[in-house]
């Protein structure tokens, strides 16, 4: 019974596949063994490294490119993407189920360890520091950060911020009353969303309705959010620059993170120094300009993401 | 692949070509870009990456329905050699089939765990009232005259229950299993929620992109039709008998 | 003796994690608590409880009372007419293979999030059964009886009204109801299209926690049992006494 219904999907899948021919566009480009190439290690292969990532596009795209950078260098690599909030990840840590995720500096300080957003530092190093050194408070440690950096935003329809002269978060003040802000369902107890909002801004909405982040911009298209949390990094506010804008974070209340690598001391000293050299040497390409880049494959186009950061693997020189 | 690498500037390591950059305007975006129904180009090109959850949502409705129907046809043997089951076991197939499936997985979380298991129990335990009613019915249905004529020729109680009663509740039990595997194909698409993949992993990915929602709940409606033509051809053979007597 | 108490607390220290994760989730659902991943906020409690139980209620209601509307009256009179058989038992078969998933994900993705777009997707799920039942129920009242009804002077609507409805009830009831539990299952993945129904608890387990998510599981089997013991009695009631009777 298994077997011939499997039979028959085959079948159809493959109708499917041959009614048409492949036409794949050649669009990566870049240098064949590099200078900048991983080297497999095949010490690596004795050991299994779990990469998980957090419940949204870029966080999915970062574990892939982590996870094949770390597959470059010979480790047995398993992934469990797509995880969760960053609590979710962060448990998934402690308890071992993952060796690591890529975390925003930025959200580590303010949801973890309770950092007023106005005194978390702008410099990405510090920062990186000042997460680290809380993380090794609770048994957890950090690699080095991105060259990118990624913020929560208000966003909304440029119609509405025109119709409502909006552009920076404090022009909400007493507007915010009669508007709905849509974001994902964590946004509700988050320091750099609803409950920031609401604290820092001092703002109350009409409503807030918690939607998979997957959402973020359907509900504007629809008009059923007039505000909505966005990325920073989001390829839609480049890509459709005449039809979304972001309001002015004028509070500082939603900094900007760079992405860390959070992961346990006894992974790194199991792993051996090559662990943590490959997570920094192929998160130096990524720019805040490839990330839009990456994100906007999988986000517009719906290219897989394990398939996207291959082509950035390929194309930064790091893998042939 | 390496001819476009040969016609670009060399990058230097970790930085991209400047052609690794897409253009995109409104007029150059793709169908998968817009707010299309459905993008053929796209359901081409990306049809392999549902082969995985497609298969593993066949296998997880396979092995529930047949654990489903294993126990609901020893508890089905049991009722009706002993009349007095029958209420309890009505009851207690009921209550496990009104458990919303989503409830049921996380019911077994701190019990089974996170995984394929968990969602094992849960649909199996979904089908057995389904399953069970249709085999006491058909059972039911079986006209005391045969059975007095099957005695009649010497058969014992327990050979008439299989050459004789079982054979002729047969259209029923697999109208029952019928119902039961195309709800059970529908249910499956929750199962990623409790770890056990199948189609619900793809829909849930790209949540808000019509042309995967169509394609992976396409995916499990033909499923369901596959699953259902089998079991309906299954019976025919396995019941020749009534197509004798239509004909 | 110490070879049995052995086993004994053997098993209670099996037991023992999901005991307390049982116990946990009885907590959230009574006292609002700040669980591990809450970050400060406080979930939970009967306020949330109560309030997320009637908007699956509402929902489950709005969509079972829009499948009605739209099912009954064509279930009736089809089988009334005796027609479209094809249509109304074809529909049935092709309801139960409708992927709950993907119908609330297509119809957030098509026409948005928000209480009525739930509603409309839900009611798809409940039209068939109801459709179907109403149609089987109408078809199989004894021909004779409607005869009779005619003969006695009755239009065609009094006929279907006073004879083949009564008589359809019981059928009609087991569509409702099987309409019901499905509907009711399905207002639990509500929360993926912006209504927050008790599967909140169980899908945002960013937000509640472990305890949060039992606790909303066992909400959810506990509401829907008792939504289908009520429609259980009310069919009971509505069955008209003469068939009971016949019946048993």
């Amino acid at each position: 019974m298994r077997a011939a219904a499997a039979l028959l999907l085959t079948l159809l899948l493959s109708l499917g596949v041959a009614a048409c021919g492949d036409d794949d566009e050649g669009t990566t480009a870049g240098e064949e063994g590099g200078a900048g190439a991983i080297v497999s290690n095949p010490e690596n292969g004795d050991v299994t490294l779990t990469v998980g990532s957090k419940n949204f596009t870029e966080q999915i795209v970062l574990g892939e490119v982590y996870a094949q950078a770390l597959e470059a260098a010979g480790y047995e690599v398993k992934k469990r993407l797509n995880l969760g909030s960053e609590t979710v990840a962060r448990e998934a840590v402690k308890s071992g189920q993952i060796s690591g995720y890529p975390e925003y500096a930025s959200t580590a300080l303010t949801s973890f360890f309770e950092v007023d957003p106005e005194k978390v530092p702008a410099d990405a190093t510090e920062a990186y520091e000042e997460a680290k050194a809380d993380f090794e408070e609770e048994g957890l440690t950090a690699f080095p950060p991105t060259p990118f950096a990624s913020a929560n935003a208000v966003g909304t329809l440029k119609k509405t911020a025109e119709e409502r002269d909006l552009e920076t978060v404090s022009d909400l003040e007493g507007q915010s009353q009669e508007m709905t802000l849509y974001g994902s369902p964590e946004c509700r107890q988050r320091i750099d969303c609803l409950a920031g909002l609401e604290q820092y801004y001092d703002l109350k909405f009409k409503k807030f309705v918690p939607v998979d982040i997957g959402l973020r911009y359907t509900v504007l298209d629809n008009n059923q959010a007039d505000l909505s949390i966005l990325f920073t990094t989001d390829a839609q506010l480049a890509a459709e620059e005449d039809k979304y804008v972001i309001l002015e974070d004028d509070k500082e209340v939603f900094p900007a993170g760079n992405v860390i690598w959070v992961t346990t001391p006894e992974v790194v000293e199991e792993a051996g120094p090559d662990y943590e050299a490959t997570i920094t040497q192929v998160q130096e390409g990524l720019t805040l300009k490839v990330m839009q880049e990456l994100d906007a494959r999988v986000e517009l186009e719906k290219e897989p993401a394990a398939e996207v950061a291959a082509e950035y693997l390929e194309s930064a020189g790091y893998t042939g | 692949m390496s001819a476009a690498a040969a016609a670009l500037p060399l990058a230097a390591a970790g930085e991209v070509g400047e052609g690794f950059f897409r253009e995109r305007s409104a007029d150059t975006r793709p169908c998968q870009a817009t707010d299309a129904l459905f993008c053929f180009g796209w359901a081409r090109d990306n049809i392999g990456e549902y082969v995985t959850p497609a298969i593993e949502h066949v296998e997880l409705v396979a092995i529930s329905v047949v654990v489903g129907f294993a126990i609901a046809f020893a508890l089905s043997l049991l009722a009706h050699r002993n009349a007095w089951l029958r209420p309890p076991l009505l009851g207690a197939t009921g209550v496990l089939y009104t458990i919303p499936s989503i409830a049921f997985f996380f019911l077994l979380l701190p019990i089974t765990g996170f995984g394929r298991d968990s969602a094992v129990i849960a649909l199996s335990a979904y089908t057995l009232q389904i399953i069970y009613r249709n085999t006491m019915t058909g059972l039911a249905n079986v006209s005391p005259s045969v059975k007095d004529a099957a005695r009649g020729m010497g058969l014992t109680e327990r050979q008439i229950l299989w050459r004789v009663e079982l054979p002729l509740a047969t259209p029923e039990i697999v109208a029952g299993l019928r119902i039961a595997t195309v709800s059970t194909v529908a249910l499956a698409t929750l199962a990623f929620f409790i770890g056990a993949g199948g189609l619900g992993e793809p829909i849930y990915e790209f949540i808000t992109f019509k042309t995967n929602i169509i394609i992976a709940g396409g995916l499990a409606m033909a499923i369901a039709v596959a699953f259902d033509a089998i079991l309906l051809l299954a019976q025919r053979r396995a019941t020749p008998w009534r197509r004798a007597a239509a004909q | 003796m110490a070879e049995g108490g052995g086993a004994v607390s053997a098993a209670l220290a099996l037991a023992a994690p999901p005991l307390a994760s049982f116990q946990g989730a009885v907590e959230f659902i009574f006292t609002p608590q700040s669980s591990s991943v809450t970050g400060g906020k406080t979930v939970g409690g009967l306020e949330q409880v109560v309030e997320l139980t009637l908007t699956q209620l509402e929902v489950t209601f709005l969509a079972l009372a829009l499948a009605l509307a739209v099912a009954l009256p064509i279930g009736l009179y089809l089988g009334h007419r005796g027609t479209g058989e094809l249509l109304a038992v074809g529909l049935g078969n092709a309801g139960r293979a409708i992927p709950e998933l993907a119908l609330i994900a297509f119809m957030a993705a098509a026409i948005g999030v928000g209480l009525l777009n739930v509603t409309i997707a839900l009611a798809i799920l409940g039209i068939p059964p109801i459709l179907t039942n109403a149609f089987v129920g109408v078809r199989q009242v004894d021909r004779a009886s409607v005869d009779a009804a005619r003969g006695m002077g009755m239009s065609e609507l009094e006929v279907l009204r006073k004879v083949e409805l009564p008589l359809a009830v019981p059928t009609l009831m087991t569509g409702v109801r099987g309409a019901t539990i499905n509907i009711v299952a399905t207002a639990t993945i509500a929360p993926l299209a912006g209504v927050l129904t008790l599967g909140d608890f169980i899908i945002n387990r960013n937000v509640y926690g472990d305890d949060g998510v039992l606790a909303g599981a066992i909400l959810v089997a506990l509401l829907a049992l008792a939504l289908e013991l009520s429609l259980a009695g009310l069919q009971r009631a509505l069955t008209s006494k003469g068939l009971k009777v016949s019946i048993a």
